[in-house]
């Protein structure tokens, strides 16, 4: 099925190609300069005929950027300087083999491994939204069209009806990626039965989650396949145009979009009369300025239409009433990538990976105290220990993983001794936590959990839209209470509070951000409750993250009077002779650290 | 808002109670029209559903969780609970919610008596709120001489934001800030008068509390000391239903019924504000004629008679075209019928026009 459409024609590959990664992560590691220097080793070589270097989207291992894969070995150099780039290339021309030294290595210790598919991070993956990130150069549809690209546009418009077409995804069992997880074929369903003269199909782009780039990766990597998807998707429910709402914040995923849609356009895959069928659809794209309440999808509605983005209740939903009150289907941008597969690939191959409810896989952004943090597409079912420890690599640093907070703001915090929950929607509701959009931060014991609420809180309480009243001052009321326990200066009853408070905010409040402000606070409730007690009871932060509840305290058997503490701590808490012990004040020291860092032996201690 | 409805019936259950509705109505709708109380603070008949200050909500069998009664229209069939244990906590703690980020200032408030939040809190037996925290911005702007706004009290139900787009298309006010901090303001926060505000005052009758409130009235009576007049408003042949406040005789205040009149609740900047005159030493009380270059009070009799002999005497001497008439909007049909006359049969010219542009 993923024969390229027959019109096009498609320029032919170069023998050789190295895939210089130019998302957002490689760029601020300077892989555009990587790129400019391979290119100009390339023509010193001569070798330009032969050779060819593709700036492609996020391979994923952010961390090790700027990545260079060669194809079609596939060897791997990660965190490439530029004055290697010559080595590279004669590596490739005299057939050498790979440049050991510049290798990945998963310790310094290891051997290295050249094969980009080959490392510990890649084994458990498997990508399907993720299939043309870090491979093609999403600027140049051709190389998508080479790819497979619109295969499953054609495949709809010339072999399924809509309903045909609707059939097809739910058979596939896929839920929406924005985070509540919704069948995706019903949602479509429901908007085609609603009655309009015009529908809307829209793109939703926003992604606000803290610490989540899932779908900048794929509007950054591949914007085709998204376009293809919500193609699809407007062929199914009836709509002829269409917007993808993006922040302006994410400039290269725009103009990368933007430019697809002209590309496209050109090429008749998107426009009046697509592939020579009746079929029109026009996609526009909306800046949104960055509000993570605009990612509801009533909110986002409001802010294309020009108001403030400000949810509204449902129902009735927008596949009912939705974009200038006509029906309209809203979709994640990884739930989008995923149809164009599924409509190429057929529903089985989809309904085939996963398990149970959860079908296919889920792009997650690994950040925090793991290896190897970055962008990585795992089949669901999997657990949480599978995805952490093999393909994250574990915890970084020796201590002990503690937590995982996964969903973000509206998600919740699963201890270390649950992690071999399966990674589904509803064995994570039942842990508290929820899918979301796919961000997982990973904690040690040095994170305070209780700080880890307040954190979440912190962001949700800012990013409230005002409107309705039990998140607006409910979860006011609740960082309150949980900052003054963080503080040191928590209450009898404080828990018991924010329980109350949580619940009204969980149940009373109009859209989800609100709703689901209080899980992080739930979640370390109930898992970590004793931190709270020992917060408010004992004035102990165990993790000693809380500044009020920690001391910095010199070991007596390591401190050898050097001196060096007293004279960088800028307010003047540490005294002692030279050659003698030293000793920090507590009620002067203000928690800055940097005696700790500046001290040659270790000797300082945060406790 | 006026909805055109739907002449289907369907029939809901409302706390037992079977009872008719129309296609297109809201669940609180329906309860209003049938005496169901249900505490309301952002709605307002004059505006589109909202769904901002939760206290509406209700249980409706086959709806997740609690839907807000204002927003959710009816289905045939539907199984309505406006009453638990569950819903009175949940609207109880909201109010304390409001009540821990309020300037509770109930004993000089120009609303005590006819405020929302005092009548929600009181109904709920609200006596010191459970909850308490940092207020929201202290925000006070009384620089013009008809609207006091106090938005230490105010509860962001938006009342003010939509009735100034929704009803007066004007949009002086918008929501600013974000999150706790969020506030109905006009850009930039500037004076109304440099927003734009016509100054009609549809603000202060939607606002459910003391953040905006009359200042022509305020300090001068109590909501339970005055004296209601309805009547119609003279300014313009629209005829807008008053309820105009008097206490000791004295006008204090011009409001408008949200359930009677062409009106229904909502008054321009004249019918509102333009009651100065009534007690005003300018204002002239009996007709004027002037005598040897000296306005000397008269009856109406003399008066009516010195104005026939004198308009006659031009008649004669200059013609009917020498004659014009200028009749006034603020006269009703009946007054302008006849003023044609007069000019017209009388006097026997067209010169006719009127004012109409108050
Ligand atoms: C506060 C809040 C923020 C959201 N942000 C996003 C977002 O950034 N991206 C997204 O796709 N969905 C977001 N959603 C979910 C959307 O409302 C909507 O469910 C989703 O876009 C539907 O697409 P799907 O069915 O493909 O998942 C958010 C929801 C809430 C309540
Ligand atoms: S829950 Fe929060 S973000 Fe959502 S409508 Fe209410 S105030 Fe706005
Ligand atoms: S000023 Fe009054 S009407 Fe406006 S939002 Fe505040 S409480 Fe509501
Ligand atoms: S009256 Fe319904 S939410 Fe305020």
């Amino acid at each position: 099925m993923t024969t390229p459409p027959e019109e096009t024609v498609i320029a032919p590959p170069a023998l050789v190609e190295i895939r210089v990664c130019t998302g957002t992560g490689c760029i601020a590691n300077g892989s555009l300069v990587v790129a400019d220097r391979l290119e100009s080793a390339i023509a010193q070589a001569g070798a330009s005929d032969r050779m060819r270097v593709t700036r492609t989207g996020c391979h994923g291992l952010c961390a090790q950027g700027p990545v260079v894969v060669t194809a079609p070995e596939g060897v791997f150099y990660p965190g490439v300087d530029p004055d290697h780039a010559e080595a590279v290339v004669r590596a490739l021309l005299d057939g050498s083999g790979p440049v050991t030294e510049m290798l990945y290595r998963e310790t310094p210790e290891e051997e290295p491994i050249a094969r980009y598919a080959d490392i510990p991070f890649n084994a458990r993956q498997h990508r399907i939204v993720l299939r043309n990130c870090g491979v093609i150069d999403p600027e140049d549809i051709d190389q998508a069209l080479r790819a497979g690209g619109y295969s499953g546009l054609r495949h709809a418009l010339t072999d399924l009806t809509s309903d045909g077409l609707i059939e097809e995804i739910k058979a596939s069992g896929l839920r929406g990626r924005g985070g509540a997880g919704f069948l995706t074929g019903m949602k479509w369903e429901l908007a085609r039965q609603s009655v309009g003269d015009q529908k809307y199909m829209i793109c939703n782009a926003d992604e606000g989650d803290p610490g989540a780039f899932m779908d900048r990766s794929v509007l950054e990597g591949d914007p085709h396949s998204v376009l293809e998807g919500m193609a699809i998707a407007a062929y199914a429910i009836g709509a002829s145009e269409g917007f993808v709402y993006c922040r302006a914040e994410y400039p290269l995923a725009v103009r990368r979009l933007k430019k697809a849609i002209a590309d496209a356009a050109a090429h008749g895959l998107l426009g009046d009369n697509i592939m020579d069928t009746e079929f029109s659809f026009h996609v526009g794209v909306r800046e949104g300025a960055g509000a993570f309440v605009c990612g509801e999808e009533t909110a986002l509605i409001a802010s294309v239409e020009g108001d403030r983005g400000m949810p509204r209740p449902r129902p009735p939903f927008p596949t009912t009433s939705g974009l200038w009150a006509k029906p309209t289907c809203i979709n994640n941008v990884e739930t989008l990538a995923n149809v164009a597969w599924v409509v190429a690939h057929g529903a089985k191959a989809l309904a085939a990976i996963g398990a149970d409810d959860s079908k296919g896989t889920k792009v997650f952004a690994l950040t925090g105290k793991i290896r190897h943090s970055g962008l990585v597409e795992v089949p669901l079912g999997l657990t949480i220990h599978e995805v952490i420890d093999e393909v994250g690599g574990g915890c970084q640093g020796a201590r002990p993983t503690k937590a995982v907070q996964i969903g973000g703001p509206s998600g919740g915090c699963i201890p270390a001794h649950l992690f071999d929950t399966k990674i589904q929607y509803d064995t994570l509701l039942a842990a508290g936590a929820m899918m979301g959009s796919g961000g997982m931060v990973v904690v040690d014991d040095t994170t305070c959990m209780v700080d880890l609420a307040r954190y979440f809180l912190t962001f949700t309480q800012d990013e409230s839209c005002g409107k309705c009243v039990p998140c607006r001052v409910g979860t006011k009321r609740m960082l309150e209470i949980i900052t003054r326990i963080t503080e040191g200066k928590g209450r009898d009853g404080d828990i018991e509070e924010l329980e109350r408070l949580a619940d009204v905010a969980k149940k009373a409040s109009l859209c989800g951000l609100g709703q689901g402000a209080p899980n992080p606070v739930l979640t370390t409730l109930r898992y970590f409750r004793d931190e709270y007690e020992e917060h408010i009871h004992e004035r102990r932060c165990r993790a000693a993250a809380c500044a009020a509840l920690s001391t910095y305290v010199i070991d007596a058997d390591i401190c050898k009077g050097c001196g060096v503490c007293k004279k960088h701590c800028p307010v003047s808490a540490i005294s002692g002779q030279i050659k003698e012990l030293h000793e920090i004040d507590p009620d002067i020291c203000v928690k800055c650290g940097v005696c700790e860092t500046r001290c040659p032996f270790d000797a300082i201690s945060r406790m | 808002m006026t909805t055109t409805f739907d002449t289907t019936t369907l029939t809901v259950t409302i706390d037992g109670r079977r009872i008719a509705a129309r296609t297109g109505q809201t669940v609180l709708e329906v309860c209003r029209e049938n005496s169901i109380h249900i505490p309301t603070l952002c709605y307002d008949p004059r505006l589109k559903p909202y769904g901002g200050c939760r206290l509406c909500i209700v249980e409706i069998e086959g709806l997740r969780g609690y839907p807000t009664s204002c927003t959710t229209t009816v289905a045939d069939g539907m199984v309505v609970t406006t009453e638990s244990e569950a819903l009175f906590e949940l609207r109880r703690s909201v109010i304390e919610l409001l009540l821990s980020d309020h300037k509770v200032d109930c004993l000089t408030c120009q609303s005590s008596g006819q405020c929302g939040l005092q009548d929600t809190a009181y109904e709920h037996a609200v006596e010191m709120p459970r909850f308490s925290g940092e207020l929201h911005v202290e925000f006070i702007e009384s620089e013009n001489p008809l609207i006091a706004r106090d938005l230490t009290k105010c509860i962001m139900c938006g009342r003010c934001v939509r009735i100034c787009a929704e009803v007066e298309g004007r949009y002086v006010y918008g929501f600013t800030d974000r999150g706790f901090d969020s506030l109905p303001n006009t850009p930039y926060g500037v004076p109304l008068h440099d927003a734009y505000c016509e100054f009609c005052g549809q603000c202060v009758s939607t606002c459910p509390t003391g953040a905006l409130s009359n200042k022509l009235g305020k300090f001068k009576g109590r909501i339970w000391e005055v004296e209601h007049t309805e009547t119609t408003c003279g300014y313009c042949g629209v005829g807008c239903t008053l309820d105009v406040s008097t206490k000791n005789g004295k006008v204090i205040d011009v409001t408008a019924p949200l359930e009677r009149g062409v009106n229904g609740g909502n008054l321009c900047a004249k019918g509102r504000y333009g009651w100065g005159y009534t007690h005003s030493p300018d204002r002239l009380t009996t007709p004027l004629v002037r005598r040897d270059g000296e306005l000397v009070e008269v009856t109406w009799d003399e008066a009516i008679a010195e104005i026939a002999e004198r308009l006659t005497a031009i008649r004669d001497e200059h013609g009917p075209e020498s004659i014009g008439g200028l009749a006034s909007a603020k006269c009703t049909n009946e007054e302008n019928y006849l003023f044609q006359k007069v000019l017209r049969a009388g006097i026997g010219t067209h010169n006719i026009d009127h004012c109409a542009r108050l």
